[in-house]
């Protein structure tokens, strides 16, 4: 512990309007150490790196980086006083050459003022060498794979003499050669004296690179510890903020138990994949239960639950009531009577200019027409039943949803499936960004639902909402099934146990 | 003055539509557009007059009837800059019918008839390329629409051999010239796409589902709205529209220039769209406020030159108005 740590933040508080972003949060990194860095969704990391490389100012607290007081004003700014960040979508320009990426913003000149293409090729040949890499420099870099594009925005890193590389999720586009090929460069950069943070979800990689961890919760640092020290089952209990000493149930959500036994299968996935981020999805929901679709962020539970809505392409074989089904368009999943609210209310859910009416009516439209045209007298008529229903709050069926409250957004979204009469609703997060009484309303909604008879696939990466409100429960661990619970197996222990390890508990 | 206590929850929301801000938010044209008539019939000599209404709707006809299928295409998020070009092809083709060159002898009202179906048909066919490219293969609107903007009036002339073509066709320029109740028939037939289209984005499921995707096209292919369909068609419909405005045009000069007709038709359009209040990134229409801006735009254009300010400082005029036009959506959107 006597060792003078390299970077040292402390007591970093960030608010963006409301939402504190960062409270009281730590991170400080020793010379040549590879420092894990992990949280969940909203945790913190991402604004932690940005308040470091001066993307955001702090609101208050302190950082001494070398031993001096550290006041990045922008990422250039950091990147001269030697930290480099490579963000999760690399930021080079694929269409430039390689070269020409290295030296972006600091180009070499010959002693006419014009640009020296020559010594700036063989310096861009010398550096990659350093990193094992021999490609044709001058030649674009969109022509060569990510984890050469990774690898040169590294060594673009590295040659500001960097004494700190920041890694935000750079092995979630590289397949596994390429992530071998990244963590001998780690190794490297390590042996040169470099300390890198390392931003990852993938638990195995953690364990693999880094030297110690730090681990992130609702804006604040949780725990410090070397990585060694630390059981994946450890980990992932602090990241999710559960005490392992005592896990029980507590009864923190509004559902209760299914009262009527499933019913037959309406749902089935056998080992489907899904772009990279899937490979071996099996899962199946049958009719009125509620089935948890649990797993750590990243792996694979939006992307599943897209594919089997026709949202992505997929392979492998999805059956639904009994026959296999290929939709390639939301519509004819739509058409076979299913729902998907998406977790991203914002961006995927609601027509912000629109009217809660016509929000609420967008999938039921073409049933709502005659020959095309809208009858607005059933229209109103479902939409102020399902208001009353669902105990939508709006100043009336006109007024634009956006000027609702996400709970209420919320319910919107869901009577916007309900309407349809469906037979399968996916809920992906449907709690996320919610208030705590209408979440308790929303829960009891969709518990309500499935004693209906409706089959219900809920992702969530919250564990009560898991463990108290799914019948059962499928955890992906990277894009893979690993583990099938039943209710009574359910317990926070057991998808910890999964989400960490894979193994069925 | 009585007070209301009956009703207090009311009061807030009435209070709020009757703001000032807010009523010149959303009826801001039609204020601008009162103003403009206040203010000529003060200082406009014979400004009250049944010519200088003929004068100023012949003027702007086309560029609604064009302005209508742009409003639609802009309402799902895109732009369609081949509409003048469209207007050529349609302006080229159709003298060869009524003329009788292609069909000797038959019958002038069946030829008619085809001169004017086939042209549109043309015209709306081009769209449907348009739409095939930005709904299949999702090529940037104002990329996929480039390509005809330059290619179509080189169709039209290759069609015409460059030539300028003159004709006599008084049954079939009744189109554009010919007047029911007093008023010309190109000023009804832009009168009836107007009220139709407002009809159709108002109370149809395509109409709602246009403004679904322009509002937010993630969200609107989860709900299971058909995109590409829908896309596909509006650019249809502006193709067909500009077919009509094409036609008009050559109808008013007795003449088809294919390196002329529709010349500029593009920005005009989509003037009249911006100052008539529909949102430019889609979302937010309004046909009739679409009508409302030409009409604006014109009688600014007409206010000056009738008061002895020459046409090019009615042109600043013009940016000027479009200028606040998009201030005025600016204020709506924070």
């Amino acid at each position: 512990m006597a060792i003078e740590p390299l970077l040292s933040m402390r007591n970093i508080d960030k608010r963006f309007g409301n939402v504190a972003a960062l409270i009281d949060a730590s991170l400080e990194v020793r010379p040549a150490e590879v420092m894990g860095l992990i949280g969940q969704n909203g945790a913190g990391k991402s604004t932690m790196i940005k308040v470091l490389n001066g993307f955001c100012s702090r609101d208050s607290g302190e950082i001494a980086f070398a031993g001096r007081p550290w006041a990045a004003s922008s990422p250039q700014v950091a990147q001269r006083g030697g930290v480099s960040t490579i963000f999760q979508e690399i930021n080079l320009i694929p269409f430039r050459s390689v070269t020409e990426n290295i030296y972006l913003g600091r180009e070499l000149r010959n002693r006419i003022g014009f640009l020296d293409w020559r010594g700036m090729y063989k310096g861009a040949r010398d550096l990659l060498a350093e990193f094992g890499v021999t490609v044709d420099v001058q030649a674009p870099l969109g022509e060569f794979s990510t984890a050469i594009q990774q690898m040169v925005a590294i060594a673009r890193a590295v040659s500001f003499d960097a004494k700190l590389v920041v890694m935000d999720e750079s092995t979630s586009s590289l397949d596994e050669q390429e992530v071998a090929v990244l963590f001998q460069t780690i190794q490297r950069l390590k042996s040169q004296g470099v300390a890198v943070v390392f931003v990852s979800h993938k638990l195995d990689e953690l364990y693999k690179v880094c030297d110690r961890i730090t681990i992130m919760r609702d804006g604040r640092t949780v725990a410090v510890a070397a990585m060694r020290d630390m059981t994946k089952l450890q980990l992932v209990a602090t990241m999710l903020g559960r005490d392992l000493a005592e896990v029980r149930k507590q009864g923190a959500t509004a559902f209760s138990a299914a009262a009527t036994a499933a019913g037959e299968e309406l749902l089935s996935l056998d080992n489907i994949s899904v772009g990279r981020r899937v490979s071996g999805a099996t899962l199946a929901v049958r009719r009125g239960e509620i089935v948890g679709l649990a797993g750590l962020l990243g792996s694979g539970r939006t992307e599943t639950a897209r594919a089997i809505f026709g949202a992505d392409p997929h392979k492998g074989e999805i059956r639904y009531q009994g026959k296999p089904v290929e939709f390639s368009e939301p519509r004819e999943a739509i058409a076979a009577g299913i729902g998907f609210c998406s977790e991203d209310r914002k961006h995927e859910g609601i027509i912000p200019g629109m009217s809660v009416r016509e929000n609420l009516t967008l999938a039921l439209l073409p049933a709502l027409g005659r020959s095309g045209i809208v009858d607005e007298t059933r229209q109103r008529a479902v939409v102020d039943r399902f208001i009353k229903d669902i105990g939508i709050k709006c100043a009336s069926p006109e007024q634009r949803i956006r000027e609702l409250s996400g709970g209420n957004q919320q319910k919107v979204m869901l009577a916007r499936w309900l309407c349809m009469d469906p037979r399968l609703i996916i809920f992906d997060e449907p709690t996320r960004g919610i208030d705590v009484g209408a979440k308790a309303e929303i829960q009891k909604l969709i518990r309500r639902l499935a004693n209906e008879g409706l089959g219900v696939l809920m992702v969530s990466s919250e564990i009560e909402e898991i463990v108290e409100g799914a019948d059962r429960t499928f955890v992906l661990r990277e894009g893979k099934t690993v583990a099938h619970l039943d209710r009574k197996d359910t317990t926070e222990g057991a998808l910890l146990n999964a989400m960490a390890h894979g193994a069925t508990a | 003055m009585s007070v209301n206590v009956e009703q207090p929850a009311a009061q807030p929301l009435r209070a709020a539509a009757f703001a000032p801000g807010l009523a010149f938010r959303r009826f801001g044209a039609l204020i601008a557009l009162a103003l403009l008539i206040a203010l000529n019939l003060a200082i406009t000599p014979h400004f009250a007059s049944e010519q200088t209404l003929s004068v100023n709707l012949t003027q702007i006809c086309t560029i609604v009837i064009v302005g209508v299928g742009m409003t639609l295409v802009i309402a799902t998020g895109g732009i369609d800059l081949s509409v003048g070009a469209l207007m050529a092809i349609a302006g080229a083709l159709a003298p060869a019918f009524f003329t009788g060159k292609l069909f000797h002898g038959g019958n002038l009202y069946v030829n008619i008839a085809f001169s004017i179906v086939v042209p549109v048909a043309v015209a709306g066919l081009f769209g449907l390329f348009n739409g095939w490219l930005v709904s299949r293969f999702r090529i940037q609107p104002i990329i996929a629409t480039l390509i005809l903007f330059i290619a179509g009036r080189g169709i039209a002339q290759v069609w015409t051999n460059g030539d300028l073509q003159v004709f006599k066709a008084p049954q079939f320029q009744a189109i554009a010239i010919g007047r029911v109740l007093g008023v010309p028939f190109q000023v009804w037939i832009m009168l009836v796409i107007v009220v139709v289209a407002a009809w159709v984005l108002r109370r149809t499921v395509f109409g709602r589902q246009v403004l679904a995707i322009g509002g937010n096209p993630a969200a609107a292919r989860l709900a299971g709205v058909p995109v590409s369909r829908v896309t596909c068609l509006v650019y249809v419909i502006s193709g067909l529209c500009s077919g009509v405005a094409g036609l008009i045009v050559i109808a008013m000069n007795s003449a088809a220039d294919a390196n002329l007709i529709g010349m500029g038709m593009e920005l005009d359009a989509i003037a009249a769209v911006a100052v008539g209040g529909t949102l430019l990134s889609g979302g937010k229409a309004t046909i009739f406020g679409t009508l409302l801006g030409a009409m604006i735009i014109q009688l600014v254009r007409y206010t000056l030159l009738a008061n002895g300010v020459p046409d090019a400082a009615a042109l600043v005029a013009k940016a000027v108005l479009i200028v606040l036009a998009v201030w005025l959506q600016q204020q709506e959107l924070t």
